[in-house]
C-alpha cells in the first residue's frame, strides 16, 4: 500500500506547528511587534503561487484571467515582503543596550 | 530543474524562516534572523522563477509588478511613524489575505498550470484546500481592513453590536461549510465565488463587535489567520515552503492571542464575542459617586521625582497617542543625571498590539535592558519611591485584585499602588476602556497630573 503524498505534507504541517509553538514561546516579549511584522513578511511567500499563476499560464495570452489574478497577487505580496522585512529591520535597529560609558 | 531539487530549495527556505523567528529570542540575534528570513524569501522566489523557465514577455511583467509592489512596500517601511505600527501590521495582514484569495482564484480558473486537474474537474482534496485557503484569506482581508480602520481612528473604536449578530455569524459559518461541500460535489464556479463573497462578509462581522483596546488580540488573531490561509494555499500548490511558513505564522499568531487574552484575564471567546461595555452596565453605575482626588502640577512632580532614589515609568496607549516617548526619555535622562534609578514597567496588553510600548521606547533610544515585563518588575514597586503612570489606566487598577464584582477582576495588574507615591498623568478623570473607575486615582499616595502626556512630561523637564 502506498502512502498518499498528502500525508507527508500533513506531517510537515503538523510538525511545523509544533516548531512554531516552541520557537515563538522563546521570543522575548519586547520583540513581539517585530515578530508580527516578520511573520507578515514571511507569510508573503505565497508569492510563489502568484508567480506560477502569472508565468506558467502559457495559454496564448499572458493577460488571461488567471494570469491577471497572479499579477495582482504579486503586487500585494511584494508590498508585504519589502515592507515587512524592511520595517522589521528598521525596528530591530532601534533596540539598543545601555551604553556603559555615559 | 527537477521537482525534487525544487522541493529541497523550498525546504531550505522553510528552515531559514524558522531561524528568522528563532533569532527574535534576543535583540542581539534578531537582526541576523531577519537577514536569514530575507535570504529564505529570495531563494523561494528565485527557484520558482527558474523552475518555470519562462523568460518571455510574461517574465518582464512579473519583474515590473515586483518592482511596483516592492517600491510601495519600501516607501511605506521607511515613512511609517513607529506610533502607526499597529495599523501598518493590520494593513499588511489584509494584503496577505487578499493575495491568498487571488492565488486561490487563479488556481481555480487555471488548474492545469498548477497540476491540479482541469477546470470543472479539480481533485476534491485540492478543492477543499483551495476553498479553505480562499475563505480564510478573505476573512483575513476584510477583518484586517476593519481592524485597520479602527486603529487608524477612521472608524469608531467602540464595539458595533446588533441583535442576532452571533446567530448570523453562526448561520454564515455553517453556510460556508455547506457551500464548500456542494462545490466539491458539483464544481460549479458560482459556488466558489459565493464562498469568497460570504467570507468577505464574515471578516467584517467578526471584527466590528470588538472594541479598540481589544485590538492586541484581534491583530494577533488576524496574524494567525493569514498563516492558516497561506498553509491552505500551500497544500493546494503542494509547496512545503508555504506549508511550513503557514504553520509557523499560524501558531505564532495563536500564541500571541493567547498571551494577550491572559494579560486581560479573558477567554479568547469572550474577546471575540464582543466588547466589554455591553456586559458590564451594572458595575459601571456603582462607581459613579464623586470622590476627592489630589491634583498636582509639573512642579510638584519634578520635586517628587528629583528627590526619589528610584522611579518606575508605566507607559500605556496614551503615551503613543500623545507621542510622548521622546519627551519621556529626556525626562529620564535628566533624572538619571540627578542620580535617580529609573526603570520601565510594561504590561502585556499596554498599547494596541503586542510589544507596542517596547518599540516606541526603543525608538526613543531607551536601552532595552531598562525595560521590564510585568512579572520581572512587579515586586519592585513596593521598594520604589515614585511610579510615573503615563497613558496607562486599567492595567494599574487595584480593583482587579480586590473586587470580585469588577469586570477586570483577576486581570494581572502592575502593582503601582504599592510605591510610595504615584504620579498619574491623564487628561481627565474619565474611566478607561473597561468603563470602570480606577481606584488608584483616589489613593492618598496618588497625585493626579491633568494634562496631555507629552506636554506634562516636557513641563516636568523644565522644572527638574
Amino acid at each position: 500500500m502506498e502512502i498518499d503524498p498528502f500525508i507527508f505534507r500533513l506531517s510537515i504541517f503538523i510538525l511545523s506547528i509544533f516548531i512554531g509553538y516552541y520557537v515563538v514561546w522563546s521570543v522575548t516579549p519586547s520583540l513581539h511587534t517585530p515578530l508580527m511584522s516578520v511573520t507578515n513578511a514571511i507569510s508573503s511567500v505565497i508569492i510563489v503561487g502568484a508567480i506560477i499563476a502569472s508565468l506558467a499560464g502559457e495559454t496564448g495570452s499572458i493577460f488571461g484571467k488567471a494570469n491577471i489574478f497572479g499579477y495582482l497577487a504579486i503586487i500585494l505580496a511584494a508590498v508585504n515582503i519589502f515592507g515587512g522585512f524592511l520595517v522589521t529591520q528598521r525596528m530591530l535597529a532601534m533596540y539598543k543596550k545601555k551604553k556603559k560609558d555615559k | 530543474m527537477s521537482a525534487n531539487i525544487l522541493a529541497i530549495f523550498y525546504l531550505i527556505s522553510g528552515v531559514l524562516f524558522i531561524l528568522a523567528l528563532r533569532g527574535l529570542s534576543s535583540p542581539e540575534t534578531s537582526r541576523q534572523g531577519n537577514l536569514l528570513g530575507i535570504i529564505g524569501m529570495a531563494i523561494a522566489i528565485g527557484v520558482t522563477i527558474i523552475s518555470i523557465g519562462n523568460f518571455s514577455s510574461g517574465f518582464i511583467y512579473l519583474i515590473i509588478f515586483l518592482i511596483i509592489g516592492g517600491s510601495i512596500g519600501t516607501f511605506i517601511a521607511f515613512k511609517i511613524p513607529m506610533t502607526a505600527m499597529p495599523e501598518l501590521v493590520a494593513g499588511f495582514h489584509s494584503l496577505v489575505g487578499l493575495a491568498a484569495v487571488f492565488v486561490a482564484i487563479s488556481a481555480f480558473l487555471n488548474p492545469i498550470v498548477f497540476n491540479l486537474g482541469s477546470p470543472g474537474n479539480i481533485r476534491i482534496a485540492t478543492l477543499i484546500e483551495m476553498s479553505l485557503g480562499a475563505a480564510i484569506g478573505a476573512i483575513t482581508f476584510t477583518g484586517s481592513i476593519i481592524a485597520f480602520l479602527k486603529l487608524r481612528g477612521i472608524m469608531s473604536g467602540s464595539p458595533i453590536t446588533f441583535i442576532g449578530q452571533h446567530f448570523l455569524n453562526l448561520v454564515l459559518g455553517l453556510g460556508l461549510i455547506a457551500l464548500i461541500y456542494y462545490l466539491c460535489q458539483t464544481q460549479i464556479d458560482t459556488l466558489f465565488w459565493t464562498v469568497i463573497g460570504i467570507s468577505f462578509l464574515v471578516g467584517v462581522l467578526l471584527i466590528i463587535p470588538i472594541g479598540g483596546a481589544d485590538m492586541p488580540v484581534v491583530i494577533s488573531m488576524l496574524n494567525s489567520y493569514s498563516g492558516w490561509a497561506a498553509a491552505g494555499i500551500g497544500f493546494t500548490l503542494e509547496n512545503s515552503a508555504l506549508i511550513i511558513t503557514g504553520a509557523l505564522v499560524g501558531s505564532s499568531g495563536a500564541i500571541l492571542s493567547y498571551i494577550m487574552c491572559k494579560g486581560m484575564n479573558r477567554s479568547f471567546f469572550n474577546v471575540i464575542l464582543g466588547g466589554w461595555g455591553a456586559t458590564n452596565e451594572a458595575s459601571k453605575s456603582i462607581n459613579k459617586e464623586q470622590r476627592p482626588v489630589k491634583n498636582g502640577n509639573a512642579d510638584d512632580a519634578a520635586f517628587l521625582m528629583k528627590n526619589a532614589s528610584s522611579v518606575i515609568i508605566v507607559p500605556g496607549y496614551g503615551m503613543a497617542v500623545a507621542q510622548a516617548q521622546h519627551a519621556l526619555r529626556e525626562m529620564v535622562d535628566a533624572l538619571k543625571k540627578n542620580g535617580v534609578k529609573v526603570t520601565y514597567a510594561i504590561h502585556p496588553v499596554a498599547g494596541r498590539m503586542p510589544g507596542h510600548m517596547n518599540v516606541l521606547l526603543a525608538e526613543a533610544n531607551v536601552p532595552y535592558d531598562e525595560v521590564f515585563e510585568l512579572e520581572e518588575i512587579n515586586n519592585d514597586f513596593a521598594n520604589c519611591d515614585v511610579a510615573y503612570v503615563i497613558g496607562a489606566n486599567d492595567v494599574t487598577n487595584p480593583v482587579a485584585k480586590t473586587d470580585p464584582q469588577s469586570p477586570i477582576y483577576g486581570m494581572p495588574i502592575l502593582d503601582v499602588e504599592k510605591s510610595k507615591s504615584v504620579l498619574f498623568v491623564k487628561r481627565s478623570l474619565s474611566p478607561g476602556y473597561a468603563g470602570i473607575d480606577n481606584d488608584l486615582f483616589y489613593r492618598d499616595n496618588t497625585l493626579m497630573l491633568f494634562a496631555d502626556a507629552k506636554k506634562m512630561t516636557e513641563d516636568i523637564i523644565k522644572n527638574l
